[in-house]
């Protein structure tokens, strides 16, 4: 007797989506977005009474002005942003509410900081990339956690993977005060991971690591598999209409769903690691600063495209890039692009209205039971 | 011994007041379908609402300067989430960020980078003629600054409303069989906004208790997470005000732990305690498998 349940996510951006890329095409998508965002922040500034061409062009300065804020703080910043941005696009395509990337990114930090601290200093370069593949089993596993909650005890995922993110955060908590704390225990981090364990920097002379190569490639990656594989079909399938997708396609939902959140868990776990092999070479409790939050907003604006996520990643990164020099140059708070981004995301709400209305219908109702035995 | 428990028992119900405030309001937002994950966004702006509203000296106004931002926040999570009907969680999500930021800013703004603001007056904590004298749960419930006793009044109050009336029946119903209540002529989005400005207001209060009786400060993102933790406590008091009480005073148990320990000198990791709530509220979701009466069949749905 439920009625079909459309995906949240993505029915919620998809008239938007659909006109806005449909005419405009993809990267002006990206564009518009940047335009809208300049205008906001503009406006912004103006009524808080600060010089706005002096702090937009600090903005500019800080991100994409010189090769090296570009390199060294943009795309740097943006890695983690795309990674779990696609974490989140991918989960919200197939009606997976997985609000919990920022703490499946801690995870995925937590346990490549293990692996490095235990192994790193024999494995050499070798621990490199099984430090990034623990970080996306940890993270996988984590959101496997929701995905097992979901799949056989009806736990709405929404409510799961806010549960636990908190649980997560204790977790790292607990361990740099305790079991990887740095040998003088005086300080709540871990030891540094040996260096043989750090990415490769792509560009000599900055700060850009393989990392960022690792997320372009993921976007293509994924990209392709959504539009061209049997699994993306089927993923669109149970995001698009669950019941038709089980009736007529012959979709195990149940399944899918499981392998979306591992996947997007995988992502997640994945971008921490490399936050720890590429950025702070160690494990330190705010290791994220809401990454996994701010991954909601990238993968909403991108359209729940992964390629639009690239776009929207990087214009984010280069956004709280360039906040920071902001916050120097002109004194302008840099958090004041968390606001900007929220307005963004309010402002696609407003302009899709009607394409969400119907998509949320029963949703909840819908995720209770969505194992194929209570086929009508 | 008994000086190091009642101290953690007071701390316990001082941690419980604002997450059990915010609890309860959320708890009327869901029962009318509505889930507010917006709640994050409503205590923080309820925190800076009250260091503006107190200035140096006038506590009641900073409470109602606190109430006051929280109801706002809840206004436009309902411009979206109730009239546009746009989708709760995305909503809830962009209103936590917006808050974040904007308060963040404004703070930065008019405090200066370094803070300051560390003159805001607190309540201190008020005791109950005789009731306080009781050993041990005397100082524990009847010695506490005035919100705790905003708690005892309201969650009562939301079970007479709720259980007992006519509008608590609408509320309740339309949380449950939207259509059903549509057709009979209930105004679902009258009642979700109602409950929501309601939910608003404690949670302002909550973020003005933070403020006012706690810290006597306010931090950028001083509510760290509390708003999510109040969503937790609803589902582990599966939806009904005596449950939200319980589940308030297990997650206050849970953080005063921590001072337990160091009055014990006990040098035990608390943060593994602090997760404990959490896993109970996932392990109590999961036992309600196949007994689909606890949470709102609406809830999360456009109205």
């Amino acid at each position: 007797m439920r009625p079909a349940t459309p995906a949240p996510g993505a029915s919620a951006v998809s008239t938007w989506r659909h006109r806005a890329a449909t005419s405009l095409g993809g990267a002006a998508i990206v564009v518009m977005v940047a335009v809208l965002s300049l205008a906001l922040l503009w406006v912004a500034l103006r009524l808080a009474g600060f010089d706005a061409t002096l702090a937009l062009g600090a903005l500019w300065r800080g991100s994409f002005g010189t090769w090296y804020a570009l390199t060294s703080s943009t795309l740097v910043r943006a890695t983690p942003l795309v990674l779990t941005g696609l974490a989140v696009a991918i989960a919200f395509r197939a009606g997976v509410w997985n609000i919990g990337a920022d703490g499946q990114l801690l995870v995925g930090a937590a346990v490549a900081t293990a692996v490095g601290l235990a192994w790193g200093a024999q494995l050499g370069w070798l621990s490199i990339p099984l430090a990034l593949a623990a970080g996306a089993i940890g993270g996988a596993l984590w959101a496997g956690v929701a995905a097992v909650l979901r799949t056989k005890f009806g736990v709405l995922e929404v409510i799961s993977t806010i549960m636990l993110n908190f649980v997560a955060l204790d977790l790292v908590g607990y361990l740099v005060r305790g079991p990887l704390q740095e040998p003088s225990h005086a300080y709540p981090q871990s030891d540094q991971i040996p260096a043989t364990m750090h990415l490769p920097i792509l560009i000599p002379g900055t700060r850009l690591h393989a990392g960022f190569a690792l997320a372009v490639a993921a976007s293509l990656v994924l990209w392709w598999a959504m539009r061209s594989t049997a699994a993306g079909f089927r993923v669109r399938a149970i995001g698009a209409n669950p019941d038709a997708a089980r009736v007529a396609g012959r979709v195990d939902v149940a399944r899918t769903t499981t392998n979306v959140l591992l996947l997007s868990g995988a992502l997640a776990g994945l971008a921490g690691a490399i936050e720890v092999s590429g950025v702070t070479f160690a494990l330190y409790e705010n290791i994220s600063p809401g990454y996994g939050y701010t991954a909601i907003a990238v993968a909403l604006l991108a359209g729940l495209d992964p390629l639009g996520v690239l776009g929207t990643g990087i214009l984010f990164g280069s956004l709280e890039a360039g906040a920071l020099s902001m916050q120097r140059e002109a004194s302008v708070p840099s958090v004041v692009v968390t606001a900007v981004e929220a307005a963004l995301v309010l402002l696609l709400l407003a302009i899709s209205r009607r394409g969400s209305a119907a998509s949320i219908i029963a949703r909840f109702a819908g995720a209770r039971s969505p194992t194929p035995d209570d086929a009508p | 011994m008994t000086g190091a428990l009642t101290s953690f028992l007071e701390a316990s119900v001082r941690t419980a007041t604002p997450l059990a405030l915010a609890a309860l309001g959320e708890l009327l937002v869901e029962r009318a379908g509505v889930i507010n994950i917006g709640l994050e966004g409503i205590v923080l702006g309820g925190a800076f609402g009250a260091l503006l509203g107190a200035g140096t000296n006038h506590l009641l106004l900073g409470f109602l300067a606190g109430c006051a931002a929280g109801i706002a926040v809840a206004a436009l999570f309902g411009v979206f989430a109730v009239s546009m009907r746009a989708d709760q969680i995305i909503t809830g999500t962009a209103i936590n960020l917006l808050v974040l930021g904007l308060t963040g800013a404004l703070y930065r703004g008019l405090y200066g980078a370094t803070g300051a603001a560390l003159s805001i007056p607190t309540t201190g904590s008020f005791a109950v003629p005789v009731l306080s004298r009781i050993p041990v749960l005397g100082p524990t419930f009847f010695d506490q600054p005035p919100p705790t006793y905003l708690v005892y009044v309201v969650a009562p109050l939301f079970w007479w409303w709720l259980y007992r009336t006519h509008a608590g029946l609408a509320i309740r119903a339309i949380g449950e069989r939207l259509e059903a209540v549509r057709v009979a002529g209930v105004d679902a989005h009258r009642w979700r906004w109602i409950t929501l400005l309601v939910g608003g207001a404690l949670g302002g209060v909550a973020g003005a208790t933070l403020v006012l009786s706690q810290s006597g400060t306010f931090a950028e993102g001083m509510s760290a997470g509390r708003g999510f933790i109040a969503i937790a406590i609803v589902v582990l008091g599966r939806w009904r005000p005596m449950g939200v009480l319980i589940a308030s005073l297990l997650f206050g148990a849970a953080s005063a732990l921590q001072y337990l320990f160091q009055a014990m000198g006990w040098s035990v990791p608390y943060q593994l305690f602090l997760a404990v709530p959490y896993v109970l509220t996932l392990l109590a979701l999961a036992g309600f498998a196949g007994r689909r009466i606890e949470s709102p069949a609406a809830l999360g749905r456009a109205g």
